[in-house]
């Protein structure tokens, strides 16, 4: 079964590099062949619960010993305006006697106790490897449990050593498609209703866009998953439009949806100033194609003209401090392009980019914004990264935090623009924000002190007695 | 004494604990030029590696051997000797830290079996240490991994020898030391003149200094020559409850004899390593730490106002859990609450009613009437709720700075420490009003009138 789902996901035909490979090729998945002693990254279980934990108001239910939930719990940015269920850990926290005879009861009695203590809209169930491994049946127990407590408990089966965080990024949006979308109507259906998918509001970000949409007279019927309630994704098939942001993460939801439900989507962006403006562009068009009042694209750049113009007043303060400082950007596939063009816009130089988690597509339009001699750097080793910040071949470092001591240790400006980060980046305002961010890392006053040996070690020593 | 309560829910709410291999990965994290690495799925690795990074705020040495989900239904050995060779190949370190994971334990490897025909057939790779130990996740908690890694290094590593080196000591540290404690114990042995062995030593790789260059393994700690030597020396002082097996091995090994303390926080505990220390050495108690121990007297005097008949819930592992207990005891406050990861011979001799092995939902519920709620970053949605001060022990501490330079140990540190929890207690008290001193039954005077 599950098996099953991994080769639908690996056949995405909406995934441009799929398209690219042999039969073969495809069947093997995107997975590389991870290298004992020399592999890092989250599992396939770390990236279903980072795409569905920001739904708000569910509980969200680990399956497995402590290491899953234990070691990881309230440890990602995802904001949320009403519940906060969503940070609330629950695992089973199965011992060795659910290892030998089986964790399958223990997990019906850990959902009995979620919905009596806490009763919430649903409960997500997540499998992870020892679990699977002995065999338990989450979908077998969750649709027990949905039937006895008639309330839906959904089975995310993603465990982690079945990849890495991308496959299950994805098999988290199969379980959304085949168990959630769908299931109810909204009261009330307007022609300005969209779905965002693979938004998870960290820090904040919806909300930098959301007040444009709302100006617009744009409602978001689902964000997927940002800042969502469980009804919300439950009725989101009724959105005559839908944006994908995040390059591939939720494609399949996207594509799906489509198909289900006849529900356009183009990929977009709202990094960068002109992405967001492009992506504002794209839903007003799609919905005045599915019917919306044509008036609707006046409206839209009306309001892009005004907001340009605001951000790039507030930017062109940076300009000058920031023109032709050397960024070197270290990030996920998707993030790089859309960072690059803001990054320039400000006047500053990409020296390289990483393009790991690239796809093909993601590289072309590098290409396209970098020019063809693109710094493009595959897989670089921290020492790598080390030497080239020590030897001063970048101004500042962008990545996530991961490499964080990579930079601050060669004594080079970072700045976080991964998961964890603690600042919101999305839309005009977040442009605004980033630009604040960089100039505020790079001409904090610390550097000149630490670059400065201590006068002992200096070649003169500085004369501090009269 | 306490009644030892296992938590019966079937769900874990809130977890306090961590999982076992990650405290043997950190336990590996104090040894020098090592690289630590769980054997289990690569995502075990990176929640682990993610955990360090927040808390210590640097970078960590932590690999994996990538199980996929075929090797670990055919077995995964193979997996080790590739990852060891990968590893010497990228990283050149000088020991290897293993520790077995929920994933690789369900089946069962015979992994020490395996290494020693691997170690066998690689003889390039005698000058490489290799260290594992079997660490379920599906079993125990943080500290025990922690404390099973310390007593296989141990047993691995020291030398056998019967030869004796005056003025040399080894302290076996607990999980829950911090780098600032150690730092403070390694001068407190220079200062009676005695040459001290740290082992597990994060004070060399995770004390947040800046290196002259990078390395891929761990920055500094115990060196494997430092600890091959360990037998040498003339008493072993282990710190916690937790380091009883090490200490225990290392008396097997070595016919050495060893002292446990089960904390360094308050005045006695520091009367008994100090004097002690200067038994060993022959040497008075210097002046400084006199001084010290008046000073500690002196916030005693000053702060204990304030922690008199105060209500305290903590959530900790058994050795953080019980020194603070015990410590807060002694200042005069109550530990209303406990809430622990694992079990502990110590748990039963906790100063308060029960000791609960369970979670930060079980320490919330029960911690309702309390002044104060201490347990690691984790609780600090607890602290919330109840709108409580909440003070920050253990691990992990992500959202303040400077974890690991908090001194808790020695009179300086519970000077401290007195003083943290003493100006939380004191910012909280409550001020009172006209209704603060009711009598019982309502309003006395107005039903007598009415009697009348
Ligand atoms: S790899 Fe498996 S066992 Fe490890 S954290 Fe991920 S789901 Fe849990």
């Amino acid at each position: 079964m599950l098996q099953n789902k991994i080769q639908e996901v690996f056949n995405e035909p909406g995934c441009a590099k799929n398209q690219t490979k042999s039969d073969k090729e495809r069947k093997k998945g995107c997975a590389k062949q991870l290298q004992p002693g020399a592999a890092a990254g989250g599992c396939a279980f770390d990236g279903a619960k980072i795409a569905l934990q920001p739904i708000t108001d569910v509980a969200h239910l680990v399956h497995g010993p402590i290491a899953c939930e234990g070691n990881s719990w309230d440890n990602r940015g995802a904001k949320s305006s009403g519940s906060r269920l969503y940070r609330t850990g629950f695992t089973t926290d199965i011992n060795e006697l659910d290892v030998v005879y089986g964790g399958e009861k223990h997990l019906f009695k850990s959902i009995k106790e979620i919905i009596d203590k806490y009763d919430p809209p649903a409960v997500f169930v997540y499998q992870t490897c020892v679990p699977a491994m002995i065999g338990d049946d989450i979908e077998a127990v969750c649709k027990a449990a949905s039937a006895k407590f008639a309330k839906p408990v959904i089975p995310i089966n993603a465990p982690g050593f079945v990849g890495a965080k991308n496959l299950g990024n994805k098999l988290a949006g199969e379980a959304l498609l085949d168990y959630v979308i769908g299931t109810e109507e909204p009261e009330s259906t307007t022609p300005y209703d969209i779905n965002i998918i693979g938004e998870y509001n960290l820090s904040g970000e919806l909300w930098q866009v959301k007040p444009l949409l709302e100006h617009l007279g744009i409602r978001i019927l689902a964000c997927i998953s940002g800042d969502a309630k469980y009804h919300e994704i439950a009725q989101s098939h009724r959105a005559r439009a839908a944006m994908m942001v995040c390059s591939k993460a939720m494609i399949n939801i996207a594509r799906k949806m489509e198909e289900r439900y006849q529900i356009p989507f183009f990929e977009g962006s709202f990094y960068g100033i002109s992405d967001t403006s492009e992506s504002l562009r794209e839903i007003s068009r799609l919905l005045v194609e599915r019917g919306a009042p044509a008036e609707l694209l006046e409206r839209t750049e009306a309001l892009i003209q005004r907001e340009e113009a605001r951000a790039w007043e507030r930017l062109a303060a940076y300009k000058p401090r920031l023109r032709g400082k050397r960024v070197l950007l270290i990030t996920g596939g998707v993030k790089s392009w859309s960072v690059v063009a803001a990054l320039q816009e400000v006047g500053m130089e990409v020296v390289g980019t990483s393009v790991k988690k690239s796809t093909a597509e993601d590289k072309e339009r590098i290409k396209e914004i970098m020019g063809q001699d693109a710094h493009m750097i595959d897989d670089m080793t921290p020492r790598e990264m080390y030497k080239m910040l020590s030897e001063a071949q970048a101004d500042i470092m962008l990545s996530g935090g991961r490499s964080q001591f990579v930079a601050l240790k060669a004594k080079v400006p970072w700045l976080d623009i991964n998961q964890e980060r603690h600042h919101a980046y999305a839309g005009y305002e977040g442009m605004v924000d980033l630009v604040r961010e960089i100039d505020k890392a790079l001409y904090n006053p610390i550097w000149s002190q630490l670059r400065k040996a201590a006068p002992w070690d200096a070649r003169e020593a500085a004369q501090w007695l009269p | 004494m306490a009644t030892v309560t296992v938590s019966h829910k079937a769900c874990t709410v809130n977890p306090l604990k961590m999982s076992q291999p990650i405290g043997g990965a950190l336990a590996f994290l104090g040894l020098a030029q090592c690289m630590p690495m769980l054997h289990g799925s690569q995502g075990c690795t990176a929640f682990g590696l993610v955990l360090f990074v927040r808390h210590f705020r640097e970078s960590i040495p932590l690999q994996t051997t990538a199980m996929n989900e075929v090797a670990t239904v055919l077995g995964g050995l193979d997996n080790i000797g590739n990852a060891i060779l990968n590893i010497q190949k990228r990283a050149n370190p000088r020991i290897i830290g293993i520790c077995s994971t929920g994933v690789t334990e369900t089946k069962g490897d015979d992994v020490d079996g395996y290494l020693k025909s691997f170690q066998a057939a690689h003889p390039e790779l005698d000058d490489l240490a290799v260290v594992y130990v079997s660490t379920p996740d599906f079993q125990d908690a943080f500290q025990d991994g922690w404390s099973k890694a310390v007593r296989n290094m141990v047993d691995a590593l020291v030398e056998p020898t019967a030869a004796r080196v005056a003025g040399q000591v080894n302290f076996l540290l607990g999980s829950h030391l911090t780098v600032a404690d150690i730092e403070e114990l390694r001068e407190m042995a220079a200062a009676f003149g005695l040459h001290a062995t740290f082992l597990p030593d994060l004070s060399g790789s995770l004390d947040g200094h800046i290196p002259d260059d990078f390395s891929p393994n761990t920055l500094g700690g115990a060196g494997l020559d430092e600890i091959r030597t360990m037998g040498e020396a003339e008493l072993t002082i282990a710190i916690g409850e937790q380091m009883r097996p090490a200490a225990e091995a290392l008396a097997r090994k070595t016919g050495q004899p060893y002292i446990l303390l089960e904390r360094l926080t308050g005045l006695e505990p520091n009367d008994q390593l100090l004097d002690c220390l200067a038994q060993l050495s022959d040497a008075p108690v210097p002046e400084k730490y006199r001084r010290q121990r008046s000073q500690l007297m002196d916030a005693m005097l000053d702060g204990h106002f304030y922690f008199g008949g105060k209500r305290i819930a903590i959530g900790a592992e058994p050795d953080l859990l019980w020194t603070l207990a015990t410590w807060l005891t002694e200042m005069g406050a109550v530990v209303a609450t406990a809430v622990t990861t694992t079990q502990s011979p110590l748990l039963e001799q906790m100063a308060c009613q029960e000791v609960v092995i369970g979670d930060l939902e079980d320490l919330e519920a029960r911690a309702t009437d309390c002044d104060l709620l201490i347990t690691h970053s984790h609780g600090r949605q607890a602290a919330e709720h109840l709108g409580i001060p909440f003070l920050r022990m253990g691990l992990p501490i992500f959202d303040r700075l400077g974890a690991t330079h908090r001194l808790t140990v020695g009179y300086r540190g519970t000077r401290d420490l007195l003083f943290e929890v003493g100006n939380l207690l004191m910012a909280n008290t409550h001020e009172h009003h006209p209704e603060s001193w009711p009598l019982p039954g309502g309003d006395h005077a107005r039903s007598q009138i009415a009697v009348g």
